[in-house]
């Protein structure tokens, strides 16, 4: 395996997933300047059946806007987080974003835990390595990490947190726990 | 009335994106990776009926080097528009493209401590 020499600038990527206003944008903005990224897609067939275009023929294209944040480690050492909109209609985005990324951070609220089902199969799928972070919304009832494992069916490797994404200090950790968790995928996969 | 009031930024651009690139939604840029590493070459710009100031913009925000995801965030312009104007670019000689990872699915053990340590002195 070639590694690439130390003076060589690294770029990865984490994506942040989730069912909608589970707090993706806010935990990019709690540890990163965040930016918006616009995607103008054109739709393809991937479309039909998705996205109902009667009446609006004309329409061959789809905005859909990311969250889009960076953290300089050192000059040449760079990490780029992505929240992307969790619905299955935006696959598309999902192939191209989880292409070499390093992990990615379901965010999940208890209240409306099956939406972050499609997020988890997926990556489940492409073995791309995630935790799931359950973010503490005021007045919901809390529940601890191991009954979210169940009601997920997660493996036992994958970590799972609680966490507050509008602090910046709950984001780092969540962070560090999945790079953490990369870390350790990368050990074992190489023994 | 001094003119249409209702273009402002929420109304969105006013010139449909893909009227940049002559319509096309496709080209050789099509698959550079969303953290790619672009430079500019510096290479002379040749006729200037070639290159639009989408694409002066991009060369110079890549003068010192950009990610794909960087460049289109400063232009704010769509994703799909800003790589087929890249491909344009790259086919011209104006930029070199660095894929973010080469030959390698993760990056080494080093890279990833040093992310982490890096993460906790944030």
């Amino acid at each position: 395996m070639a590694f690439a020499p130390s003076d060589e600038p690294v770029a990865l990527k984490i994506l942040v997933a989730g069912g909608f206003g589970v707090g993706k944008t806010t935990l990019v903005g709690a540890i990163s300047e965040i930016r918006p990224l616009r995607t103008e897609e054109v739709l393809s067939d991937r479309g039909v059946g998705v996205d109902d275009t009667d009446g609006v023929e004309g329409k061959t294209t789809t905005t859909v806007a990311m969250d889009f944040g960076r953290i300089t480690i050192r000059e040449g050492l760079v990490v780029y987080l992505f929240g992307t909109p969790g619905q299955e209609r935006f696959w598309f985005m999902w192939d191209e974003l989880s292409y070499g990324a390093l992990g990615a951070v379901v965010l999940a609220d208890t209240r409306r835990l099956t939406d972050c089902f499609p997020s988890i199969d997926y990556f489940e799928q492409r073995g791309t390595p995630f935790v799931v972070a359950v973010n503490c919304f005021d007045g919901a009832e809390r529940h601890e990490p191991d009954d979210v494992r169940i009601a997920l069916d997660l493996d036992p490797e994958v970590p799972v947190l609680l966490c507050d994404v509008r602090r910046r200090a709950s984001a780092k950790v969540v962070l560090v726990t999945l790079v953490e968790h990369a870390l350790k995928t990368l050990t074992a996969a190489q023994r | 009335m001094t003119g249409p009031q209702w273009i402002d930024d929420e109304a969105g651009p006013v010139v449909r994106p893909y009227a940049l690139t002559g319509g096309r939604a496709r080209s050789s840029g099509d698959n550079i990776d969303l953290i790619a590493l672009v430079t500019a070459t510096g290479a002379p710009v040749g006729n200037t009926a070639d290159i639009g100031p989408e694409q002066r913009r991009i060369l110079e925000i890549a003068s010192h080097g950009a990610s794909v995801a960087d460049i289109a965030s400063d232009v704010d312009l769509p994703l799909g528009v800003v790589r087929v104007l890249l491909g344009d670019l790259h086919d011209q000689g104006l930029i070199n493209v660095r894929p973010p990872v080469k030959a390698a699915p993760l990056p080494s053990e080093r890279i990833l401590k040093e992310v982490i340590n890096g993460l906790r002195a944030l």
